[in-house]
C-alpha cells in the first residue's frame, strides 16, 4: 500500500532522534577498558594493545571470526556460482605491468604488516587483506589456478590458521592451564605463530570468495 | 560539541540512512550495498564512544571487536552476493519475488 | 580542540553522509558501486582522526578494497547472464 512509504521517513526520523538523544545522553569522559588493558600488557607478549586484545585476551573471539570466514567460504563453495573470472583471461597491458609490479610489493607490505602487528598498528588480518587483494590481482591477470595447485595445497592453505591456533589452545589445556592461555615466557613466539599462519588463511580464503567457484579437477 | 559525538552522531545517520535504503530499493545489490552502510555506521558508533577518554589512550577493546567485525561484514557480503547470483540464475530477475504487490 | 580540526572532522562526517546517500541513491549500479568503495576510503581517514590505525588498515584493506572488488565482480557476472 502507497500510504506505507510516507510512513517510513518519519520512522526512521524518529529512530534516529532517540538513537541521538540515547547518545548524546552518555557522559563526556568515560574510561572504558584502557587501564586493564595497560596493566596487563606487559604480559601479554606484544605491546600493541590491540593486537594484545585481538590474540591474547579476546582470542577466543578471533578463533571464532577465523572459522566464521571459512564457513562464508563454505557457503560460497556449496552454492555453485559462476566464477568471477574465465579460464582464460586476456589482461591488457596496464593490467599485466601493474600486476608484474604490485603482487611483489604487496607480498612484502603484508610480511611487514605481519612482523609489525607486535609493536605498531598492522597484525594479521591486515596483513592477510592485503595478501588477499595479492591473490586478487594474480586471480585476474593469470585466470584460474591450475589443477596442481587447485586441491590439496588450497585445503591446507585455507585450514592452517585455525588448526594452527587450535593446536596451541589444545596445547595449553594439556600443559595444564586454561583454554589459550599462554604461557608468558613464549606469548610473543605463539602470537607470532598463529598470526602468520592466520595471515596466509586469510589471504587466501579472501582471494577464494573473490574467485567464487570451488576449483574442480578438470582445469 | 566534542569529536567523538560528532562522529556517533554521523554513524547513527549512515546506520538510518542504510535502513531506509535497505526497506525502500527492491533491487538486491541495492540491499547488499544498504546493509554495508548500516554497518559502518555502527562501527563508527563503536570506535568513537571508546575515545571518550580525554587525555588517556583509546580503549583498544571496540578496536579489535571492530577490525572482528569488518572481516565478518565481508565475509557475510560475499555470500549474500553469491545468494543473490543464484537468485537471478533461477528466477532471471534482481528481486525477490513477492506475493502481493500493490 | 582547535577551529581547523574541528571543521575538518565536521567536513568528514558530511562527506561520509553526502556519499553513502549519494551511493546509494544512483540510479546506475556501477556508479553506486564505486561510490562506495569512496565512501570505505574516506570512512578510513575518519578511523584514522578517531586514533584508531589498526582500524583505518584493516577498513581500507578489506572495507574498501576486497568489497569494492567482489561487488564489482557481481555486478559483472549480474549483467551478463
Amino acid at each position: 500500500m502507497k500510504w506505507r512509504r510516507w510512513l517510513l521517513l518519519p520512522l526512521i526520523l524518529a529512530l534516529a532522534a532517540g538513537l541521538g538523544y540515547t547518545v548524546l545522553s552518555l557522559p563526556d569522559q568515560a574510561q572504558g577498558l584502557q587501564g586493564a588493558v595497560a596493566d596487563q600488557l606487559d604480559k601479554s607478549g606484544v605491546s600493541n594493545p590491540v593486537t594484545a586484545v585481538l590474540l591474547n585476551f579476546r582470542g577466543y573471539d578471533t578463533l571464532l571470526e577465523m572459522v566464521v570466514l571459512l564457513l562464508a567460504l563454505l557457503g560460497v563453495w556449496s552454492l555453485g556460482v559462476q566464477p568471477a573470472v574465465r579460464t582464460e583471461s586476456d589482461p591488457g597491458p596496464v593490467l599485466d605491468t601493474l600486476t608484474r609490479l604490485l603482487v611483489p610489493v604487496l607480498v612484502l607490505v603484508a610480511a611487514y604488516l605481519l612482523w609489525a602487528g607486535a609493536h605498531a598498528p598492522g597484525g594479521a588480518f591486515q596483513a592477510g587483506a592485503v595478501l588477499g587483494a595479492a591473490g586478487v590481482l594474480w586471480l585476474l591477470t593469470c585466470g584460474r589456478p591450475q589443477h596442481g595447485l587447485a586441491r590439496l595445497p588450497l585445503r591446507i592453505a585455507l585450514v592452517a590458521g585455525v588448526a594452527t591456533f587450535m593446536a596451541i589452545a589444545a596445547l595449553a589445556l594439556q600443559t595444564g592451564r586454561q583454554l589459550l592461555e599462554y604461557p608468558p615466557a613464549q606469548a610473543g613466539s605463539l602470537i607470532l605463530l598463529i598470526e602468520a599462519m592466520a595471515t596466509v588463511s586469510i589471504g587466501v580464503t579472501l582471494a577464494a570468495l573473490f574467485l567464487g567457484a570451488e576449483p574442480t579437477d578438470k582445469e | 560539541m566534542s569529536v567523538p559525538f560528532l562522529y556517533a552522531l554521523v554513524g547513527i545517520g549512515l546506520f538510518c540512512l542504510g535502513l531506509h535504503a535497505l526497506i525502500v530499493h527492491d533491487h538486491l545489490l541495492r540491499k547488499i550495498l544498504a546493509i554495508n552502510v548500516m554497518g559502518s555506521g555502527v562501527f563508527l558508533v563503536l570506535v568513537a564512544l571508546a575515545r571518550r577518554g580525554g587525555d588517556t589512550p583509546p580503549d583498544p577493546v571496540p578496536h579489535a571487536m571492530v577490525i572482528t567485525g569488518i572481516v565478518v561484514a565481508v565475509s557475510a557480503t560475499a555470500l549474500a552476493l553469491g545468494l543473490m547470483l543464484k537468485v537471478k540464475e533461477a528466477t532471471g530477475k534482481n528481486e525477490l519475488p513477492d506475493r502481493d504487490r500493490d | 580542540m582547535t577551529l581547523l580540526a574541528w571543521a575538518f572532522d565536521a567536513l568528514l562526517g558530511l562527506g561520509l553522509l553526502l556519499l553513502a546517500w549519494r551511493a546509494l541513491a544512483c540510479p546506475d549500479l556501477f556508479k553506486a558501486v564505486v561510490l562506495f568503495v569512496a565512501f570505505g576510503l574516506l570512512l578510513a581517514l575518519a578511523w584514522v582522526r578517531l586514533e584508531a590505525p589498526d582500524v583505518a588498515l584493516a577498513e581500507a584493506a578489506i572495507g574498501a578494497g576486497l568489497t569494492g572488488a567482489l561487488l564489482m565482480a557481481a555486478l559483472a557476472r549480474l549483467g551478463d547472464d
